[in-house]
């Protein structure tokens, strides 16, 4: 099978800092691929690149076998590569639903529309409820966004990602600052997902990473040591070396 | 919502009921100031889509106003002196042709300011779009042709057919008032739809705009032109109202004004940009007869206003619908 995402010596460098160093990583369609790594091992940094927020110094990124290395953010969108953000971001005054239908209207094609009201149109409110009850949310659509708890959010903006029809999910820390009833509700909805978009997963709880991924890579110092199941991750010498014996012991 | 519909309704019956009450009175000179009110209302408004809805704090608006109003008095010179303009144009003073062409070439300029200013933002943009007033406001000090730093006098009013004769104030109070509304009524459209959502959405947060997949720059463009040539409007209508066009009318202490107006009224209302513009106005009008330094006065209603009522004179009288 021809891979969905190919990154190919990937080289970012701010200053003295190798953020990411000759990177190599393949995304396989369909699967939950996580990214792992200690702090600073330059994870948020990949994935600025893969969305196309930080331009790389070197190397190209390949999705659904075109280079993509130059494209910028809204055109990758387009494409299929949508990201969710490690700090919350999503429309604070707008209801919940408006947010969702944004994301809608943005998928449906160029917003020169200037006539109809879009808080009444079926074409965009309808999906918009659909994602919002898929995410668990179908009941605090007029609810404004910024009044949403924070756990409601992160769903909300899963649900935003969701409308815009990705063929890869960037997840940037979905469950960071979470307590841990909010996060098996996100958790539950990542189980969900499987079958829909391909999801490149970073995040810190290595139980919900070596519960849910199909593959792992594992990035030290910008650099990719390791890709692999995850029971062959766990095994791997070089990546219980990089953690220092640290957090992998609780996986 | 039923207070806002019998507020509605109200300001409506006063608009339509100002002239004859006015005259009834014996003080038809009322009916000028209110039509001057009623066209600055209109630019105000324009001001508020990019600045209230986009976020776009332009402060260069007042150039857009002058290049309308220029085109009337400037096509207006030409008809009376029966000269060419730029030795090809005949010049004209029927409005059908000037007042959509006051419209067209503030959008134009519009459109040329906004496709370097929207690039940048906060401090930059304000600076560019500052940048470009004055550069209009001083080409217009220099073209001496048309009196320069004096400015220029208006041979005659607008031509609309036989139909509609601007030299009355009543009829042109109407013809204000018809035009503001209208353009209310675009603008509610405007900024409901689709392009007015992502149009809010930039300003609410525009990273996330990015990442749904929408390019800002060009609905952001697009908003700004559109700001543009309704000044253009704003302009050719205050050159009739005042008989009169100088670069006084573009210079940036105008633009300025235009947001104190936009905001003493409220933000994103578009009613209420208008009513900021009447409010100011009225301020104006009132206290300059005490002192020239009128807008003393002003500095402590609107830190007032900031600090007491951040949606404006309409955000204290309307109560507003979560999108």
């Amino acid at each position: 099978m021809s891979c969905l995402l190919q990154v190919r010596g990937l080289v970012k460098i701010f200053g003295a800092l190798v953020a990411t160093n000759d990177l190599h990583l393949q995304v396989m369609p369909g699967e939950v691929h996580a990214l792992i790594g200690p702090n600073g091992a330059g994870k948020s940094t990949l994935v600025a690149q893969l969305a196309g927020e930080l331009a790389p110094d070197s190397g190209s990124i390949l999705f659904e076998g075109l280079d993509i290395t130059n494209l910028p953010v809204p055109e990758r969108v387009a494409r299929g590569i949508v990201r969710s953000f490690q700090i919350t971001s999503i429309f604070p005054q707008f209801s919940a639903l408006t947010n969702v239908s944004l994301a809608v209207q943005a998928r449906a094609g160029h917003s020169f529309k200037f006539w109809r009201d879009a808080s009444t149109d079926p074409t965009l409110r309808e999906p918009a409820q659909a994602l919002l009850d898929q995410v668990g949310l179908g009941v605090r659509g007029n609810v404004p966004a910024g009044e949403l708890a924070y756990g409601e959010q992160r769903q909300l903006e899963i649900a935003m990602a969701l409308a815009t029809k990705p063929h890869l999910l960037l997840l940037d820390e979905p469950l960071a600052g979470m307590g841990r009833e909010e996060a098996r509700v996100i958790v539950d909805l990542l189980r969900r997902l499987r079958g829909g978009p391909t999801i490149l997963l970073i995040e810190h709880d290595m139980d919900v990473v070596f519960s849910i991924a199909d593959r792992i890579t594992v990035l030290v110092y910008g650099t990719a040591i390791a890709t692999d199941r995850p029971d062959a991750i766990r095994a791997n010498a070089e990546v219980q070396q990089a953690y220092l014996g640290g957090e992998m012991d609780h996986a | 919502m039923v207070r806002n519909r019998i507020l509605g309704t109200l300001l409506a019956i006063a608009l339509l009921a100002l002239p004859p009450v006015a005259q009834a009175l014996g003080e038809p000179f009322y009916i000028g100031i209110a039509s001057r009110m009623l066209v600055f209302a209109l630019a105000a408004m324009s001001l508020d889509l990019i600045l209230g809805y986009g976020g776009m704090v332009c402060f260069g608006h007042a150039a857009f106003i002058g290049i309308g109003a220029y085109v009337v008095g400037i096509l207006g010179h030409h008809a009376a002196e029966e000269t060419l303009l730029l030795g090809f144009i005949p010049g004209t003073s029927s409005g059908w042709i000037t007042w959509p062409l006051a419209m067209l070439c503030a959008g134009i300029f519009a459109f040329l300011v906004g496709a370097v200013s929207i690039r940048t933002q906060g401090l930059y943009f304000i600076m560019i779009t500052l940048a470009f007033a004055q550069m209009a406001y001083f080409f217009f000090v220099t073209l001496k042709g048309y009196g320069g730093d004096d400015g220029l006098r208006l041979p005659q009013r607008s031509q609309f057919s036989d139909l509609i004769s601007l030299r009355d104030k009543t009829t042109f109070y109407y013809v204000a008032l018809g035009v503001l509304t209208a353009v209310y009524l675009l603008l509610l459209r405007v900024t409901r739809s689709r392009f007015g959502m992502v149009l809010r959405g930039a300003k609410e947060n525009e990273r996330r705009m990015l990442h749904i997949g929408v390019p800002t720059y060009r609905y952001r463009l697009a908003a700004f032109t559109i700001a543009g040539a309704l000044a253009g409007l704003a302009g050719a209508l205050m050159a009739n109202q005042a008989n009169f066009v100088s670069p006084a009318m573009m210079h940036w202490t105008r633009s300025g004004e235009l947001i104190v107006m936009v905001i003493l009224g409220g933000v994103g209302s578009l009613l209420g940009p208008a009513i900021g513009a009447v409010a100011f106005l009225s301020l104006e009008e009132v206290l300059s007869a005490y002192t020239e330094h009128w807008q003393i006065a002003l500095g402590p209603l609107l830190l007032a206003v900031i600090y007491f009522a951040r949606r404006g004179i309409y955000g204290a009288l309307v109560t507003r619908r979560v999108l």
